[in-house]
């Protein structure tokens, strides 16, 4: 419900931006105040103002070079993309250093660094210390992030089953409900989630770590060494310092690692060794296994919408007043709310009741939503249905039921079969909605991949392709099943 | 009368929104006749059709069909019509072919589902039917590729499937031309020849003359003459006769 109401902001935010004027006069930057405290929030007082250490950062960047900063919202993992399109200067909120990173951009000098740490239940406080420990067990974590890309690799060598969120505030509660063995994601994460919601631990030793950098785009190295300069400043007057503590993330290790930069004016640390650089190859397995989910989400939950719809369009036009109310406050409520807030609702919302597994959840939630679609489908193809042929159908002797299977129905089947089409369609690309539940499907990996490749280019037109070649043979087929039928 | 009465209509009313339709219609054709129920646009003569197969209810008198009783009042459900259903077979105006099945498949529907017979058996009643009624090439069509003509003899077929013993058509030349009258008005005796009571209601005085034993005429919800069709229709007693033979003297049949 949160991510709606940010990603409402958002939308309005983009609308709301205003042209590429005045320039000079202010420092334009970008970040998600869905991340939230510490690093960027939108004021509790007054919701059209950001706060947070980043925010405060992005000020004194701002100050340094003599203009005003000038704030833009974007989803988090859209950043980057952001900055390359020149939507604004400088893109904050803690970003990750990684090596592809500065491949493709100019990043400024690392200002934070950051443990990954794992959450546990305290129950495990003493089994899961690391890893190594978690072979086989469920690790939650934000999608693209350093830290997926961790447990991606410990699957591999320890056997770790990653599970990917959109937020980071469900990881948390999914470990203590029991759905999760363990978190993985930054201390400042962990360290407000456990404020926030208690239940867990957060073992002491650093998985790995990790920095957070100010992001520009390739050709604006020199507002880059500016920036870096005005970094250096303010960690050497203790601005910084004053900032992080404001915020709550000050500690020992902060002190040293800053004052580990000014020491070292290369500033090398984030530029450790290159992971391998993944090739469309190696993507491959990850994007058929995701693609074979879509398919399978798909056609479970059209199938259940298609039994539900024509068992609710059956309901309204041959129950009784009570039951026709009742399947009508059902297709109202389905149809006038969004189905990413169902699969909130079916997920986590009834993890108290009932703790569905994401898969399962997310079949029901497609499925249960389609069908209020499919069922005026069906019960406006069956109203269309002329009177004298059901009389026909009953002068021979057919009992209602009979009329229905055998007369009604099938030729109802004949008008509803474009617009199913066209729902079946929809639903395949609304699939792509379930990743909000932890389920990697097409554009989920699509996405991951993405993210480590550092462009959306092979991997948007790669996931294109996937989803043609699953939409077309399926319109193809309908129409050679519309042509057989249309002789009839 | 030694002929066994297949339908018999007494005292039939009929409301509809309010409006008596229908005031007391009798009706008595036996196995065997061909009866044309006549009447300007509006009488009343689908209305009596359509109470004869249980379609609509009605308000007081009493139907038989060979022996099956239907009263007043609400109609029965499906299943304790089943037997009336078997016994009467109806035509409709349009046909009401069902479009998603071919010809033979109309022919076999009620056999099959309402009767219970065996498939196979169920096939080749309907291929006998169709080829009896000179449609046996068209089997594998369906509706939509049918001749106006074809497609009522499908229909004819269909509504013979169980063998019923009263056949009804509702202005079965309606969309007919002149040259098929001749032939469908050979079939209607011949079907009428083995032993079926036919009611057909029809605005055609030149068909009626030469398919119909008997001609009732129907006005103002009642049937105001009644009698053998040659007599009717040249010496018609009642001014409503008189009133629809000179109508369709003035214009074509309707088509």
């Amino acid at each position: 419900m949160r991510s709606l109401l940010i990603l409402l902001l958002a939308v309005l935010a983009a609308c709301g931006a205003p042209p590429d004027t005045g320039r000079g006069a202010v420092l334009r930057w970008g970040g998600d105040a869905e991340g939230g405290a510490p690093f960027v929030e939108a004021d509790p007082a007054d919701p059209a103002v950001v706060r947070g250490f980043d925010v405060e950062i992005a000020g004194m960047l701002a100050a340094g070079l003599g203009r005003t900063p000038q704030f833009t919202q974007v989803a988090w993992a859209s950043i980057e993309q952001s900055v390359a399109r020149g939507d604004f200067d400088v893109g904050m909120s803690g970003l990750e250093d990684r090596p592809e990173l500065r491949s493709r951009f100019a990043v400024s000098l690392p200002y934070f660094e950051f443990r990954e740490v794992l959450a546990v239940r305290p129950a495990d406080r003493a089994r899961f210390l690391s890893l190594s420990d978690l072979a086989g067990r469920r690790v939650g974590t934000l999608g693209s992030t350093q830290a997926y890309q961790l447990l991606l690799d410990a699957q591999r060598t320890h056997g770790v089953v990653p599970v990917s969120y959109d937020d980071d505030v469900h990881p948390y509660t999914d470990l203590v409900d029991g759905r999760l063995d363990a978190v993985l994601l930054d201390h400042v994460i962990a360290e407000r989630a456990l404020r926030r919601a208690p239940g867990f631990v957060i073992q002491p030793s650093a998985v790995a770590r990790g920095h957070y950098v100010a992001v520009f785009a390739q050709g604006k190295e020199a507002l880059r060494d500016s920036a870096d300069a005005i970094l250096r400043a303010r960690i050497a007057d203790g601005s910084l310092e004053r900032t992080f503590r404001r915020w709550g993330v000050w500690d020992e290790e902060q002190e040293r690692y800053l004052a580990r930069v000014l020491a070292d004016r290369t500033a090398s640390d984030g530029a450790r060794p290159a992971a391998a650089s993944r090739t469309v190859r190696a993507y491959l397995p990850a994007l058929a296994r995701a693609a074979a989910i879509t398919a399978l989400i798909s056609l479970l939950a059209m199938l259940l919408a298609m039994t539900m719809g024509a068992v609710v369009a059956a309901g309204r036009l041959y129950g009784g007043p009570l039951l026709r109310g009742l399947l009508l406050t059902y297709v109202e409520v389905v149809r006038g709310t969004p189905v990413l807030l169902q699969l909130f609702v079916l997920y986590y919302g009834l993890s108290g009741v009932v703790r569905l597994p994401a898969f399962v959840a997310a079949v029901l939630g497609l499925g249960l939503n389609y069908a209020a679609y499919e069922s005026e489908v069906y019960r406006a193809a069956l109203q269309a249905i002329p009177r004298v042929q059901l009389e026909a159908a009953r002068t021979l002797g057919l009992s209602e039921w009979q009329v229905f299977r055998l007369v009604r129905g099938p030729q109802a089947l004949r008008l509803a079969l474009a617009p199913m089409t066209n729902d079946f369609v929809a639903l395949l690309k609304d699939s792509s909605l379930v990743s909000v539940i932890t389920v990697v499907e097409l554009t989920k990996q699509t996405a991951i991949y993405a993210t480590n490749v550092g462009s959306w280019v092979v991997p948007g037109l790669l996931c294109g392709a996937i989803y043609l070649a699953m939409s077309l043979p399926l319109s193809r087929l309908a129409r050679r099943l519309e042509a057989r039928w249309h002789m009839a | 009368m030694s002929r066994s009465v297949a339908l018999q209509i007494e005292g039939l009313r009929l409301s509809r929104a309010r409006q008596e339709v229908l005031r007391g219609v009798d009706l008595v054709v036996p196995a065997g006749d061909v009866w044309a129920l006549m009447g300007v646009s509006g009488a009343g003569k689908s209305t009596v059709l359509r109470a004869a197969v249980a379609l609509d209810a009605f308000d007081a008198g009493r139907i038989v069909v060979d022996g099956e009783v239907l009263l007043p009042g609400r109609l029965p459900a499906e299943s304790r019509l089943r037997a009336l259903r078997r016994r009467i077979g109806m035509v409709f105006q349009q046909h009401a072919l069902f479009p998603h099945l071919t010809a033979r498949e109309n022919v076999m529907l009620a056999p099959i589902h309402a009767a219970g017979v065996d498939p196979t058996q169920a096939q080749a009643r309907a291929d006998t039917l169709l080829a009896s009624l000179g449609v046996a090439h068209r089997s594998e069509a369906y509706p939509g590729q049918l001749s106006g003509g074809e497609a009522q003899r499908v229909a004819i077929a269909r509504a013979l499937a169980l063998d019923p013993h009263v056949l009804l058509m509702d202005e079965p030349t309606a969309a007919l031309d002149p040259a098929r009258r001749g032939a469908l008005a050979d079939t209607l005796r011949r079907l009428a020849g083995e032993g079926r009571a036919l009611l057909i209601t029809t605005h055609d005085i030149e068909f009626a003359r030469t398919v119909a034993d008997r001609v009732a005429v129907l006005a103002e919800g009642v049937v105001v003459e009644c009698g053998p069709a040659r007599e009717v229709l040249e010496s018609p007693t009642h001014s409503a006769t008189r009133e629809l033979l000179r109508h369709s003297l003035d214009e074509p049949p309707v088509a």
